[in-house]
């Protein structure tokens, strides 16, 4: 078994989907004509303010005599004042902002959840549990790692719990213990990145 | 165990010792002090978690997941007993089922390029012998060939998309501080107003979708108390994105915080920073960016994406061997994604190839270059298809114009060069010396009230003025903007030539006297220029994500703009003078000010970051316009010399040396006559080398060795009394050997004799069986003579990417130096401290 070779077929197959996916979306976003402008800025022109023209036109008309309504001068005038005005053809996918802009709050909503779990909750949720001495004990030993780690030892003795859980638990342990190692040298020793 | 012959060999080296140095540890492979006790912990528990699938932090110590997942722990025991049954040729080749954490190294180590170069040509070796053999292979060989590309082609799409998220985010948030959209929150100012038909000519970014934080709090636009109400809410959301950004960072990742850069191009040195690359720093950096860039500080988004980048090429090389189990591929894949991170940054790829070669990269070579063209090219195309800006531009501040300038405009350019030179050079002192500070007094205590307080005073100091409280990339996008006829800002604020209706038809302009707008535009512009110097020196090293090209390119940016507006009115007042006789003709259009402003910022990010090619390459490919080259050479290599004549160090290598990484600087040159005796360790007061020999020694002598000792590495002699060379150990390796070999290996007790030869000697029948190591053994370590010039040594050593090196006197071994010895020697040489380098 050989993991390239796998990671080649799984490649494949996530192209082809998300070729797909692609032609979906794309439809789904070719309905929403509003991603679509033409914007037109014209100068001021003899007496006349400066304007800007927006048009839900295609790229072929975007341009000052189709975008330009009402025209403010007269049918002599109309090309002296077109010259001035810079038409602009742009394209948006309002589509793609939504899910970024959801994407990224839901991403960030998470992490401060947990990030609000894991300093204010836990310690809660531990004090609770094991009783006010065991904590104080704990507390007095080398670090708050190892007796949090004894006290998911306890817990999932006396409930037998999968063994799925212990292994994410174990890992979730490991992972805090190298953030907190990180965290020792970067902001307390100021070792790296200062 | 020691053996004390220092005081023999040395005799015919006398005198050649630096008499000046006198240092008190001769620890030439020594650890950081506090990390001593870890050390054997970690390793003891590396060993023991060999079976589990564990989450083990990205670069490097690959190695041991691997192993576990193809191989499973049972088969490990018979491979190791093996190992001791088999030929020598085997023994000698790495490749050959190696124990599983040999060959990988520690947290903060330097890696050895040598080992691992020629680790993968035997790997390459070994595919292509077997690849003659059957089909199967054959296509194994080729997917081989195949996965680098394919591998930039992921990391291209990674990093391009991420880059677009990045940006539509940080757009948004930004605009956030101001007020909100009401038909969709999601879209951002100038998103909510783009089909308004309500916006403008004076004010073009006003729709009534659009509603500011005054709007609906109070119901009104207008007045004193919309004012408060506004600044209120931009200072509160100011504090609330930069509290988040940095509790996120401190919470998650703290190796998400700063630029990246200088750690980078330490990593690719060769360094080993654990989990700097990892999937953590990865997420929270890319959701902690966009908060830092919207909280409007003063900082940018370039740097951080370039981090991002590596960290996703880091964390796509799991996916292939290749890269995975080897840690110089890796880093080539690494130099390749500092390109993808600038190509998405500016929309400049083949700035982003010339930036990694020029700025970051160690070790280079053309295929590297090639794949990093492909990969920025890549991203650049992932970043347009995304489209974050809604113009087709890959940055906001893209601009294009094509007003020619004359030869005398050089002038004025060399002027914004010597200010760049200047203002990079004063940065850097600044910003070193006030990360110093950080780094040694209290303040380093409080990372977060120290984040609070310079938002805050960003903030109240930043609103008033509508110069500094737009974004870096939006002032500088205003900056580069040259004035037209379309063009209602401020800034353009010209009086109005009263027979303008008639002339040409075209909508650039001829020289105009300021008017009152512009006037007013100056001053402003002046004291944002105060602000952002000034402020960007304490932002730059606080511990959130923040980057230093845009916040130095606005600093150019004004002052550029300044001289710019200075020169046009100049010319069109003095017109008849004899410097613009002749090209400045009253009625001409001669002075752009926007491109004052581009010549500017490329003369400051010059001066901070003293980049020269890249740095033109990512304005021309910024602006589209070739003919601007000239005046951007003029003002970043006259920008480069100023600074040069402060300091010879960027800011990437000042923050290098602050943290005494390990970094052999490959634009410095070594010119001073030492000799590699006078670098070595032991010196002479030092007790000898500890060294093994390459049979005669039990396992329980070595393991006192290796326990009394801090070394990373030992040679292995012949004997103690010939001291004739055999080969190089890690001490890792033998750590992990020995103890491998005590669990699994029947019989290896503490009285079993170390062999590193390639025949057992005989040995009486009731003695343990031998612990044969000659696998772990490096058979061709470099030695160089003791009279060898350092500057050669230290060639060598760049050239290579040595890690160590022994030293000989006619033959035999006499001492060993590092990279940290080298280091240190060259810190000594400065007058620095040579206790600065931390690491080995």
């Amino acid at each position: 078994w050989d993991p390239g070779q796998t990671v080649h077929l799984l490649f494949m197959y996530v192209c082809v989907m998300l070729h797909r996916t692609h032609n979906q979306m794309k439809t789904y976003l070719l309905q929403n004509s509003e991603d679509i402008r033409c914007k037109c800025i014209c100068p001021p022109y003899r007496d006349i303010e400066g304007q800007i023209y927006k048009q839900n036109v295609s790229l072929k008309d975007c341009n000052c005599l189709h975008v330009v309504e009402p025209m403010p001068v007269d049918g002599k005038d109309v090309e002296a004042y077109c010259l001035r005005c810079e038409c602009k053809y742009e394209e948006r996918s309002s589509g793609t902002i939504k899910v970024t802009i959801i994407m990224y709050l839901s991403i960030l909503g998470l992490l401060l959840l947990y990030m609000v779990y894991l300093t204010l909750l836990e310690p809660m949720l531990k004090r609770r549990l094991f009783g006010h001495s065991q904590l104080i004990q704990s507390d007095d030993d080398v670090g708050d790692q190892q007796p949090f780690a004894n006290a998911h030892n306890v817990l999932s003795r006396s409930h037998s719990r999968p063994n799925m859980l212990n292994k994410v638990e174990h890992a979730q342990q490991r992972w805090r213990r190298q953030v907190q190692e990180q965290r020792k040298s970067v902001f307390d020793r100021h070792v790296v990145l200062s | 165990m020691f053996q004390f012959w220092g005081s023999r060999t040395y005799s015919g080296a006398e005198g050649m010792e630096n008499p000046g140095y006198c240092s008190g540890s001769f620890d030439g492979l020594h650890h950081p002090s506090d990390d001593d006790d870890d050390e054997m912990v970690d390793i003891a528990g590396a060993t023991l978690d060999f079976s589990s699938t564990d989450d083990v932090p990205p670069l490097s110590s690959g190695g041991f997941e691997d192993y576990s997942t193809t191989t499973g722990s049972s088969s490990s025991s018979s491979r190791a007993a093996g190992m001791n049954g088999t030929g020598p040729s085997n023994l000698v080749d790495p490749l050959e089922d190696p124990l599983p954490g040999v060959g990988t190294y520690e947290d903060f180590n330097t890696i050895d390029w040598v080992r691992e170069k020629s680790k993968d040509r035997d790997r390459h070796r070994e595919i292509t012998n077997k690849s003659r053999q059957s089909t199967v292979a054959l296509l194994h060989s080729i997917s081989d060939a195949f996965s680098g590309w394919l591998l930039m082609l992921l990391v291209g799409l990674m990093a391009g998309a991420l880059a677009g998220g990045i940006d539509i985010a940080a757009h948004w948030l930004n605009d956030m501080k101001g007020g909100v959209c009401l038909i969709g929150f999601w879209f951002n100012h100038e998103h909510c107003c783009w089909t308004s038909n309500e916006t403008t000519f004076q004010e073009r970014d006003r729709c009534p979708q659009w509603q500011s934080w005054a709007e609906l709090i109070t119901g009104t636009s207008e007045g004193a108390f919309a004012y408060v109400v506004n600044y209120l809410m931009y200072i509160f959301w100011a504090l609330l994105f930069a509290f988040l950004a940095v509790t996120l960072v401190r919470a998650f990742a703290p190796y998400a915080c700063g630029s990246g850069i200088p750690e980078i191009k330490t990593i690719l040195s060769g360094f080993i920073i654990r989990g700097y690359l990892g999937k953590w720093t990865l997420i929270i950096k890319t959701i902690t960016l966009v908060l830092a860039v919207s909280s409007g500080l003063s900082l940018g988004k370039e740097g951080p994406l370039v981090h991002v980048a590596c960290c996703c090429a880091n964390i796509l090389c799991h996916l292939f061997t290749k890269y995975r189990k080897n840690e110089a591929k890796r880093r080539e894949v690494l130099s390749a994604a500092a390109a993808v991170g600038v190509s998405v940054a500016f929309g400049a790829p083949i700035g982003g190839v010339l930036f990694s070669l020029e700025e970051v990269s160690y070790y280079f070579p053309l295929k590297t270059l090639w794949r990093s063209f492909f990969a920025a090219l890549v991203a650049a195309f992932t970043l347009r298809s995304i489209n974050p800006f809604g113009n087709s531009r890959l940055v906001l501040f893209y601009v294009e114009f094509h007003a020619p300038w004359h030869l005398v405009e050089l002038a004025p350019f060399i002027l914004l060069g010597i200010f760049g030179g200047l203002w990079g050079a004063l940065f850097i002192k600044a910003n070193i010396a006030w990360c110093r500070k950080r780094k040694s007094t209290i303040l380093g205590h409080y990372p977060v009230i120290e984040v609070l307080v310079v938002a805050a005073l960003t903030a109240i100091i930043a609103y008033p003025n509508s110069y500094t409280r737009m974004s870096g990339a939006e002032l500088i996008s205003e900056l580069f903007n040259d004035c037209s006829l379309l063009d209602s800002s401020q800034l353009c604020g010209y009086k109005q030539p009263t027979n303008t209706s008639e002339t040409g038809a075209g909508n650039s302009l001829a020289d105009r006297p300021a008017g009152e707008g512009l006037y007013t535009a100056l001053w402003q512009l002046a004291l944002a220029l105060v602000f952002k110097m000034m402020i960007t020196v304490i932002t730059f090293g606080m511990k959130v994500p923040s980057g230093l090209f845009i916040p130095s390119m606005a600093v150019g940016a004004i002052a550029g703009r300044l001289l710019g507006v200075g020169m046009e009115q100049l010319a069109y007042y003095h017109h008849d003078w004899f410097i613009f006789k002749g090209w400045c003709s009253p009625g001409a259009d001669c002075i752009t000010p926007g491109l004052y402003a581009m010549v500017g910022a490329a003369a400051c990010l010059g001066g901070v970051t003293r980049m020269t090619v890249s740095l033109v390459v990512i304005m021309f490919e910024l602006t589209g316009g070739l003919e601007y080259i000239v005046p951007l050479m003029a003002a970043t290599m006259t920008s480069k010399w100023v600074a040069d004549a402060f300091g010879r160090e960027g800011i990437y290598e000042a923050h290098i040396r602050l943290n005494g990484y390990p970094f052999l600087e490959a634009k410095e040159e070594f010119e001073y006559s030492s000799l590699a005796v006078d670098v070595m360790r032991p010196r002479r007061a030092d007790p000898a080398l500890a060294v093994l020999t390459q049979e005669g020694m039990t396992v329980g002598e070595v393991e006192t060795l290796v326990e009394s000792t801090h070394y990373s590495g030992f040679p292995v002699v012949v004997s103690q009394e010939s001291q004739r060379l055999v080969g190089f150990v890690l001490r890792r390796d033998l750590l992990i050997s020995i103890d491998n070999a005590r669990k699994r290996q029947e019989g290896v007790v503490s009285a079993s004799q170390v062999v590193f030869t390639e025949h057992a000697p005989t040995q009486p029948d009731d003695a343990p069986p031998p612990l044969r190591l000659r696998g772990i053994m490096d058979l061709s370590p470099f030695t160089v003579t003791d009279h060898t010039p350092m500057d050669i040594t230290v060639d060598i050593f760049r050239k290579l990417g040595l890690r160590q090196c022994l030293v000989t006197h006619n033959g035999r071994l006499l001492g060993i130096i590092t990279k940290k010895d080298i280091l240190k020697h060259m810190a000594q040489i400065a007058n620095r401290d040579p206790e600065s380098i931390l690491f080995n």
